[in-house]
């Protein structure tokens, strides 16, 4: 890229430069749209940077490469649409319980199953979650705009590599699609975060004992430390075991790391309007509909307020709560049928009435759909 | 040799039976490291899922036990981004060619510098005697009560196929023959591949009547033939024998270098 880093900016491409900005020096994937122009960005921009594009056979491949090349000491990156989203399941929980960072961007369509391949989503908010077996750890953000998704590209690198868990980026179809003008900042003011590195001895090191950080510092293969690496619940050693105390102790510390660090993982923004009975709960593209219904709300007289999930695993259930208490109703506008509404409602503790608006045509949200919520209700 | 150099002492006894093939593999694998000079720190021991893939938790390297089928997957994009190690990929049957069948001819294709160890028992040892996708036509298994209906692959083959660099099969009889193959595999620049026949007396042999253990492996010398010796043998004559020893070496440009070329043109714009 030029000196000049005002530009005008697909979110696709935006992600594709953040990773890069962010130290990923390594990329595998598969074809899959509206995810397409990341794998294409990166197979032109990492070799510049000395870094390596994959193209993989499919996508649980891609999901492992990823996995076998952050391992290698190198952050990874891979990117996917729903479909593809699925297939990673089982390796995104590979990542989880070997605590190995890697970023993975699912730019959701229409499901279930081939569902839109062209068309928004947000159908994958639960699955990004819980898509994999068993509790597990997992970040999950919700960027709303091309700069933001930039922003937050480095913000996941940063914090897989801090925490050591998969960090999962939900663009959508629009997000990923449209094109802002952006400046980005030089490149030499972007704060990046790497792993951390053993600085003990190969006879004392223990390959996922951790202090009370709850994070073990993780060597890279080939640096000398001769560790082992499994899917299978392990003890400190990184060894399996059936000893049912340390299989507690590990699969507690690996899913306490994300309470542990909570209030560190949890962004929302909020935008509260004086005198405001009614609030908005919203993420992604469906923040843009939000925005604008706000104002035309506004121009009506009506204050409404909007909270805006950047983070939304792990839940900001603290934020919303404080939201719900200050509001009389909640309208939570979203393109599937209320996977973040039924979370909202538990979060809201019946402070408040909690309203959807939601749209899985494959339109995405008017405003004024979000507006007549607001008109009938206050 | 000092094998004991190599092993993880703290992690035996191994999950093996008695009988089984596997630690026969694993004294030729770490033969051949030692030849090859490698310091345990260069080596990267990857694998998937089954009996064989648990080779990697007794020896002392880099070692990485993936989900099932994906060992090649993960190993790739170690390759990738660490190309000075020595990734040795560890894999069987069910492993290689039922789930990880996608990675094992795209892997090959692609001629990245693995080198891969495939112990082909003919069943799925590890959850019991499940049909394997080499387990041969009217053979038993848990799954196959009237006999295997399909036909098995022929591994090697499959993968000189793909467009490997070098491929060869041996017994776990020809266990210094075997040693030998492990050791050109090793050599290679490219994906290399060893196919190694390793009975399975717990879960194969005693549904199907193959006798003892021991008596797997003599069977093993009475059914192998040398390559040089099976090319001028009929297919009738071929029946039920295993075919040892080279099958392809080949000089072709390996993936990771050709990547590092890549990135040189891309600098240089």
């Amino acid at each position: 890229m030029s000196e000049n880093r005002t530009l005008m900016m697909q979110g696709n491409v935006a992600v594709a430069e953040g990773a890069i900005d962010a130290g990923c020096r390594f990329f595998a994937g598969y074809p899959i749209t509206p995810s397409s122009e990341i794998a294409e960005h990166l197979s032109r921009r990492l070799p510049e940077m000395g870094g390596k594009f994959l193209q993989m056979e499919d996508e649980i491949g891609a999901m492992g490469a990823v996995i076998g090349g952050s391992l290698g000491g190198v952050k990874s990156l891979t990117a996917t649409s729903g479909p593809g989203f699925s297939l990673k399941q089982e390796n995104i929980g590979y990542a989880s319980i070997a605590e190995v960072p890697v970023v993975i961007i699912n730019v959701m369509r229409g499901g279930p199953s081939t569902g839109l391949p062209t068309l928004p989503s947000q159908g994958d908010v639960m699955q990004a979650r819980w898509g994999t077996h068993g509790d597990h750890p997992i970040i999950v953000l919700t960027p709303a705009g091309v700069r933001e998704t930039y922003d937050m590209t480095i913000r996941a690198f940063n914090m897989s590599e801090k925490y050591r868990v998969p960090v999962v980026i939900l663009l959508d179809e629009i997000i990923g699609h449209v094109y802002e003008k952006v400046t980005l900042p030089p490149p030499h003011t972007i704060e990046t975060i790497e792993r951390k590195k053993p600085d003990e001895p190969l006879e004392k090191f223990r390959a996922y004992r951790a202090d009370e950080s709850m994070i073990p510092p993780m060597p890279a293969f080939g640096d000398g430390y001769r560790f082992h690496v499994t899917g299978l619940v392990h003890d400190e050693t990184g060894f399996p075991t059936n000893n049912t105390q340390k299989i507690e102790e590990m699969l507690l510390r690996i899913n306490g790391k994300l309470d542990h660090y909570r209030d560190e993982i949890v962004e929302v923004e909020e935008h509260i309007e004086e005198g405001s009975q009614i609030g908005l709960v919203t993420y992604g593209s469906s923040a843009r509909s939000s925005r604008n219904a706000m104002r035309m709300a506004k121009e009506q007289g009506i204050p409404v307020s909007m909270l805006r999930l950047k983070t939304i695993w792990p839940f900001a259930t603290e934020e919303i709560l404080a939201f719900a208490k200050k509001h009389k109703y909640l309208i939570v506008p979203e393109l599937n049928l209320g996977q973040v509404k039924h979370e909202v409602e538990h979060a809201a503790a019946c402070h408040s009435e909690i309203f959807g608006v939601n749209k899985i045509s494959g339109d995405p949200i008017p405003p004024t759909d979000i507006f007549n919520k607001i008109k009938e209700l206050s | 040799m000092d094998y004991f150099k190599y092993l993880r002492m703290d992690k035996f006894p191994h999950i093996w039976c008695p009988g089984c093939g596997d630690g026969i593999v694993l004294k030729a694998i770490l033969r051949s490291v030692e030849e090859m000079g490698w310091s345990k720190d260069a080596v990267a021991m990857v694998s998937g899922i089954g009996c064989s893939s648990r080779t990697p938790g007794y020896v002392d390297f880099n070692t990485l036990h993936t989900t099932h089928g994906r060992a090649l997957a993960f190993a790739t994009g170690l390759k990738m981004t660490r190309p000075k190690l020595n990734v040795i990929v560890v894999t069987g049957d069910g492993d290689a060619t039922a789930i990880g069948g996608n990675h094992l001819i795209h892997a090959a294709r692609r001629n990245i510098n693995l080198t891969v160890l495939v112990y082909n028992n003919n069943i799925y040892g590890m959850t019991g005697g499940q049909a394997s996708p080499t387990t041969f036509t009217g053979d038993f298994a848990t799954t196959a009560p009237y006999g295997a209906l399909e036909n098995p692959f022929d591994i090697a083959n499959l993968v000189v196929a793909a467009g490997a660099s070098y491929v060869a099969r041996s017994t776990v009889y020809h266990a210094n023959f075997l040693g030998k193959l492990i050791m050109q595999a090793m050599q290679k620049q490219g994906f290399s591949l060893v196919e190694v026949m390793a009975p399975c007396p717990t879960a194969y042999g005693k549904i199907n009547k193959k006798g003892t253990p021991s008596q797997m492996i003599t069977d093993q010398k009475k059914l192998a033939v040398r390559v040089e010796k099976a090319k001028n043998m009929t297919a009738e004559e071929l029946q039920g024998k295993i075919v040892i020893g080279k099958l392809v070496d080949r000089e072709m440009p390996e993936f990771v270098n050709n990547y590092e070329r890549v990135i040189a043109q891309a600098q240089r714009r």
